[in-house]
């Protein structure tokens, strides 16, 4: 489904993506794992059109994303849950789900939708009335996903979902992630937890300053040395 | 009775400020950036408004429009030319294009229409309404700018709050990088935001000239700055703060040229926008920003 291909990607003189490649496919999570400034946040928003690479390809069921304009991304079935969630703090609950769905004409499939959203985060329709920026860290969190979810994606990025977050709401995050892929949506996460994420992956790769290092199944790499010692603590 | 007659026509002006600040607030919302050239679209909407009324002889409806139609490209235009090209420079850089742009026009005023003043005639005639007995008269000018004022104020607040392409604004406006993750054209709202803010200002240059019917190359400058501080005093980027700080200004204005001095009405305007920010530095209704993590 998701293909990148020898990707580069240099903020001015420094090299932040050194030529990788990995691949997503239909029905599957996909996690990507590393250390904090590895180039994973790059990564996702190479993806997503925020940033233009240097070279390689990304495609999207075989069509090119690296000259699509960001904002016409969307409406090809790729969303993005971004780091840090950024919803419209300003906004309510309700105008940042119907954003979700900004560019979808189908008006009864979005009605839906939103049933859809608020029987899975019944949290969101109790707060539907209120602006985003007044809610807490793991309702901005289901918010931002229930968001990325109104676009009607067939794959969804979700970066470092569990920043910030206490461990029983990660947990909860990670469990709705499951259920939004057995819905039939695939996702590609992004996660400095590798515990959590290779425990729901069924691939994974690992990035270090820029490269792809290791990869396998979520199994494989969670038995592997190398990766107990460096990120799972032992 | 002569206080309430002075109190409506400082809210008459101030209505005329509410209406340009809003083209000044909305595109620092949306655009992060001052647009000082917005001063000189007004005096190039009264220009275009004078020969379609005095030169063309046309009625004032089609006239408006036409104006409405020749600011609203014009806006959209200087956007494309000379903003666009600088999205990702310094807010400095743009600032001083925009400085630059706002004497392009008027000197471009200059050399096509000369300096020399021509005289407006006003849309709805010189009569005014005489209430109490005569002892309170209102020009029929102030009335209609009044009026126009609360209906663009009630349009907008409509079409912001309850539209798809105000919700994409309002997003733009949070978060570029995040709206542009929703599908939304960062560029194509900008284009409708000067498109709106220009659109405006036509309506502004009539009602204005139409009050103060000397048009020149440089009409738009003075109440281009007083409309900025209006939107700075009201809180930028805030729409129900340009309106307020438009009436406030306004009223402020008018009620110490009638009770202090002519000449220090201005100083007595600017004194009081310095002391709002000193206590609060967002302005009336601009909120301070905050974020959670």
């Amino acid at each position: 489904m998701l293909k990148v291909e020898n990707l580069v990607v240099r903020y001015g003189m420094i090299e932040a993506i050194k030529g990788i490649s990995f691949e997503v496919n239909d029905g599957e999570i996909v996690t990507l794992i590393g250390a904090n400034g590895a180039g994973k946040t790059t990564t996702m928003h190479t993806i997503s059109g925020l940033l233009k690479p240097a070279s390689g390809s990304i495609t999207l069921d075989d069509k090119d994303l690296v000259k699509t304009p960001a904002h016409e991304i969307v409406s090809m079935g790729l969303a993005q849950v971004p780091e840090r969630r950024r919803v419209f703090a300003q906004m309510t609950v309700e105008e940042n789900l119907e954003l979700g769905a900004y560019t979808r004409k189908d008006k009864e499939k979005i009605a839906e939708d939103f049933k859809m959203v608020y029987e899975l985060f019944p949290r969101l329709e109790e707060r539907k009335k209120q602006p985003a920026g007044t809610l807490s860290g793991g309702e901005q969190q289901m918010l931002a996903t229930a968001r990325a979810l109104m676009a009607n994606p067939k794959i969804v990025l979700m970066d470092e979902p569990s920043m910030g977050l206490s461990p029983l709401l990660v947990k909860e995050i990670f469990s709705i992630i499951k259920d939004i892929n057995s819905r039939g949506v695939t996702v590609l996460l992004v996660e400095q937890n590798a515990k959590m994420a290779l425990e729901i992956a069924d691939r994974a790769y690992v990035l270090e300053n820029g490269k792809i290092v290791l990869e396998g199944t979520g199994e494989e790499l969670m038995n592997s040395d190398d990766i107990k010692k460096a990120y799972l603590g032992g | 009775m002569v206080f309430f007659s002075y109190l409506i026509s400082g809210i008459g002006l101030g209505s005329v400020y509410a209406i340009i600040a809003l083209g000044y607030t909305m595109v620092y919302g949306i655009a992060k950036m001052l647009n000082f050239a917005h001063g000189d679209v007004i005096m190039v909407g009264a220009y275009v408004a004078f020969f379609m009324l005095s030169r063309f002889g046309l009625p004032v409806i089609p006239s408006v429009l036409i104006t409405i139609l020749a600011t609203t490209l014009l806006g959209v235009t200087i956007e494309r030319l000379a903003y666009k090209p600088l999205r990702n420079a310094s807010k400095l850089s743009v600032l001083i294009t925009a400085i630059g742009v706002s004497y392009f026009l008027q000197n471009g005023a200059q050399l096509l229409w000369t300096s020399s003043p021509k005289i407006f005639t006003s849309i709805v005639g010189n009569g005014s309404l005489s209430l109490f007995g005569g002892s309170l008269t209102v020009d029929y000018a102030t009335l209609l700018t009044i009026l126009v004022c609360i209906i663009v104020m009630v349009a907008l607040t409509l079409f912001i709050n309850h539209t798809s392409t105000g919700r994409a604004m309002r997003a733009c406006s949070e978060d570029q990088g995040a709206a542009q993750l929703m599908g939304i054209d960062v560029n194509k709202t900008i284009s409708i935001t000067f498109a709106i803010g220009s659109g405006l200002a036509a309506l502004a240059s009539v009602l204005l000239c139409s009050k103060y019917p000397s048009i020149s190359p440089t009409l738009g400058s003075m109440p281009g700055i007083k409309a900025f501080t209006a939107a700075v005093f009201g809180g930028i980027g805030s729409i129900p703060g340009a309106f307020i700080g438009g009436l406030i200004l306004g009223i402020i204005e008018n009620l110490s040229k009638a009770y202090i001095s002519t000449q220090l009405s201005d100083a007595i305007v600017f004194a009081v926008l310095i002391i709002i920010l000193l206590i609060k530095p967002t302005g009336l209704l601009g909120k301070p920003m905050s974020e959670k993590v």
